[in-house]
């Protein structure tokens, strides 16, 4: 099968075969992550662009990690120190990328829909690495690969998403690749973190963090923003924390064999105690370690379609 | 100059005139509806315009529109903006107060009366902003812009959040007679919102403003305009349940009337699913439930007026992230197709939709226009309502290409449209 995609700007626009294809191909690319010289000259001669607008050191380092294993030729644009500030727009930034030599910009931005833009208007392939509180695509397919590699199967599995809906892009991605891939998918957090209408993604809403975790099989908790504090949203962290934070206690509730995700990073004591936080770590670290095969996928099936695979 | 527009069918609702006939513009009036020009087309210094198989009617009005003059002629300049009017078969706009500096003095009116006469094919009627620098905190000196020749007040764009200063300009507008036009949204309510909010921005991710966030303005303005007796008229009217406050309020007999937009009965918000920053505008577009309730409010009246809230922005302004872009919608050069749909539909029948075009907009602002009545103002739009047309944003005369209805294809073409007996454009 050929990626007839030119961009990954989330997992909505993505098929199950798709989606599939994405980490049928990372588990190939772990395979190379697992050798004494971790290179492949897949992408030789290719210019990967990192724009990164918002500070993420974790993401754009795997991304970065990914290009190089692929032997593309990276550049790290952070444009929060240079162009932006003189006043340049992100089209005028990501058109003299191009004009560079750039063929793949991996972006990163504040605000919902930026990828889109750039996808419309240059010729480049646009991965998203994030886009405000849209999508996430290289996360969810992360978890979704995590996942995949412990349960071998995705269809049917009860995967529980815990926190502020509203903002998450995280939230986004996990809820349309898990339901693409037959999951059933329950959201759980204050009404006031619930987006309107999310129902309509065949999703189930809870306000109940007990009931959503009776039979879970995958948990996925998000992370508070604590600048969230005083938006009217929740009255304060301890509240929270009471009702929505995940003890030991309450992940009882869940299958034995529950996965416990996290995007990172913690927030000890807000959203996990800190004992789960423990417990869960080596999960995390898991995440983090695919996330490099992840997304060496996703840059190897943009650029090149993966037909010589 | 004389002008003998003959074999139309001329359709007037501020008369109930609804047949084929002639009309005579002579010293820039109606003069005549002459049923033998046998003669008179012989005579010389006669313009003669063949208006058969199309529908002549009084000059449209469009009681919202952006002008960007002063402070933003990047956008567009008052010149531009009567062109882009005259191409869509407006005689008559009305322009808010949102310039820079602000319409909020007879100095600012003044120069835009001046511009408009000097510069504008089209007529221009000025609307007040309610308090100075549309900030929300003191009244304008709105007895001297009417003398200048506002035709009502408002700070579109901005709603007036403290009630009782809103109490006071609806008392204080009494004493000349227009009307408070209400931009009606709570700021609070709508916070940083960037489009509607319902499924659409979930999937989006984008911030949503609810319809509650018209709803509660409407109904305090409703309520204010009870207590007060002024005339309130609510510009682009967006939500179900705002035609349903208006509606309710008609019946007890509050002095209430609105308007709604094209771009609000012709779309849903699924049109932002690209994020398609010229689909983005304030009020936002809605709902399928709400398009089908502001129908509902053309066909029985609850909604008077169809206005086109003309918003142009710069290419340049609108190709940034979606958050980033501003409001608005570049209208003039569409309203007349996309309102002929609503006749296609069966919404309305044609004479119904001129009605909403003419004289209902000049009775609300008390302007003599909007009608063929001998004697009046010969301010006249010839169209062909069947004409198929494709939507091309390029050949807008106005500065603004934001359309969301770019490559739509329409149909309802403007021929010709004359301003005080003058041609001011022939498509």
């Amino acid at each position: 099968m050929v990626f007839q995609q030119k961009h990954i700007l989330g997992l909505k626009e993505l098929t199950a075969e798709e989606i599939n294809l994405i980490l049928d191909t990372a588990e190939s690319m772990k395979e190379v992550s697992q050798r004494d010289v971790k290179k492949v000259p897949a992408l030789r001669g290719v210019t990967v662009v990192n724009l990164f607008f918002e500070p993420s050191t974790r993401t754009r380092s795997s991304f970065e990690i990914a290009e190089k294993r692929l032997s593309a030729d990276v550049l790290n644009f952070t444009p929060t120190q240079s162009s932006v500030v003189k006043g340049e727009t992100l089209l005028d930034t990501a058109r003299n990328l191009e004009a560079m030599g750039a063929t793949v910009i991996v972006i990163r931005h504040a605000m919902s829909g930026a990828p889109w833009l750039l996808a419309r208007e240059l010729e480049s392939s646009i991965v998203n690495a994030g886009d405000g509180s849209h999508e996430h695509p290289s996360q969810a397919l992360l978890d979704l690969f995590t996942v995949r590699e412990v349960k071998k199967e995705i269809q049917g599995l009860k995967v529980v998403i815990v926190g502020d809906i509203l903002h998450s892009r995280v939230a986004r991605s996990n809820i349309w690749g898990f339901i693409k891939l037959g999951a059933e998918v329950r959201l759980v957090g204050p009404p006031t973190m619930m987006p309107q209408d999310v129902e309509k993604m065949d999703v189930k809403v809870y306000y109940n963090l007990e009931e959503a975790l009776r039979g879970a099989d995958v948990v996925i908790m998000l992370r508070i923003q604590m600048e969230r504090q005083g938006s009217g949203l929740f009255p304060s962290l301890r509240e929270y924390s009471r009702f929505y934070g995940l003890t030991r206690e309450r992940l009882k509730l869940a299958k034995e064999d529950v996965m416990l995700m996290h995007p990172g990073p913690i927030n000890r004591g807000v959203e996990l105690s800190s004992e789960v936080a423990d417990d869960v770590h080596s999960v995390i670290l898991d995440q983090v370690t695919n996330g490099i095969s992840v997304r060496m996928a996703m840059l190897y099936l943009v650029a090149t379609g993966g037909g010589n695979a | 100059m004389r002008v003998l527009i003959k074999g139309g069918r001329v359709i007037d609702p501020s008369q109930e005139i609804n047949q084929t006939a002639n009309i005579l513009i002579e010293d820039g009036k109606v003069k005549s509806f002459p049923k033998d020009i046998k003669k008179l087309e012989k005579e010389s210094d006669l313009q003669v315009i063949d208006a058969r198989g199309n529908i002549v009617s009084p000059g449209f009005i469009d009681l919202h529109v952006h002008l960007r003059e002063p402070g933003f002629e990047h956008k567009e300049t008052i010149r531009t903006g009567c062109e882009a009017a005259a191409a869509g078969g407006f005689t008559s706009v009305v322009c808010m107060p949102n310039t820079n500096p602000v319409n909020d003095n007879a100095s600012v009116t003044e120069y835009i009366l001046l511009k408009a006469r000097t510069e504008g094919i089209v007529n221009v009627f000025p609307i007040g902003a309610i308090t100075k620098g549309e900030k929300g905190e003191i009244l304008a000196e709105i007895g001297e812009m009417w003398e200048a020749g506002c035709v009502g007040i408002s700070d579109d764009g901005w709603p007036v959040m403290n009630s009782n200063l809103m109490r006071h300009a609806m008392e204080y507008v009494k004493a000349y007679g227009i009307p408070v036009i209400s931009h009606a949204e709570d700021l609070n309510l709508s916070a940083d919102g960037v489009m509607n909010e319902g499924f659409t921005s979930t999937i989006l991710g984008l911030r949503g403003i609810p319809n509650a966030s018209e709803e509660v303005m409407v109904s305090r303005d409703i309520t204010l305009a009870e207590l007060t007796g002024a005339h309130l008229h609510i510009a682009h009217v967006s939500t179900a349940g705002a035609v349903r406050l208006i509606r309710d309020a008609n019946k007890r007999g509050v002095n209430v009337t609105a308007e709604a937009t094209p771009h609000h009965f012709s779309l849903t918000d699924k049109v932002v699913l690209n994020y398609d920053t010229n689909a983005k505008v304030n009020p936002p577009i809605r709902g399928e439930n709400d398009v089908e309730a502001i129908k509902e409010g053309l066909k029985d009246g609850t909604i008077d007026v169809i206005a086109t809230d003309h918003a142009p922005h710069s290419e340049d302004e609108k190709k940034v992230e979606f958050d980033l872009a501003p409001f608005g919608i570049s209208g003039l050069e569409t309203a007349l197709p996309l309102s002929l749909q609503l006749v296609k539909d069966g919404v309305l029948t044609l004479p119904e939709l001129i009605k909403k075009l003419t004289v209902s907009p000049a009775k609300i602002i008390g302007i003599d226009r909007g009608t063929l009545k001998t004697g009046a103002i010969a301010d006249v739009v010839i169209f062909d309502p069947d004409k198929s047309v494709k939507v091309d944003r390029e050949k807008f005369r106005s500065k603004g290409k934001n359309t969301p209805f770019h490559g739509w294809e329409l149909s309802g073409c403007v021929l010709h449209t004359i301003v005080g007996g003058k041609v001011v454009f022939s498509g």
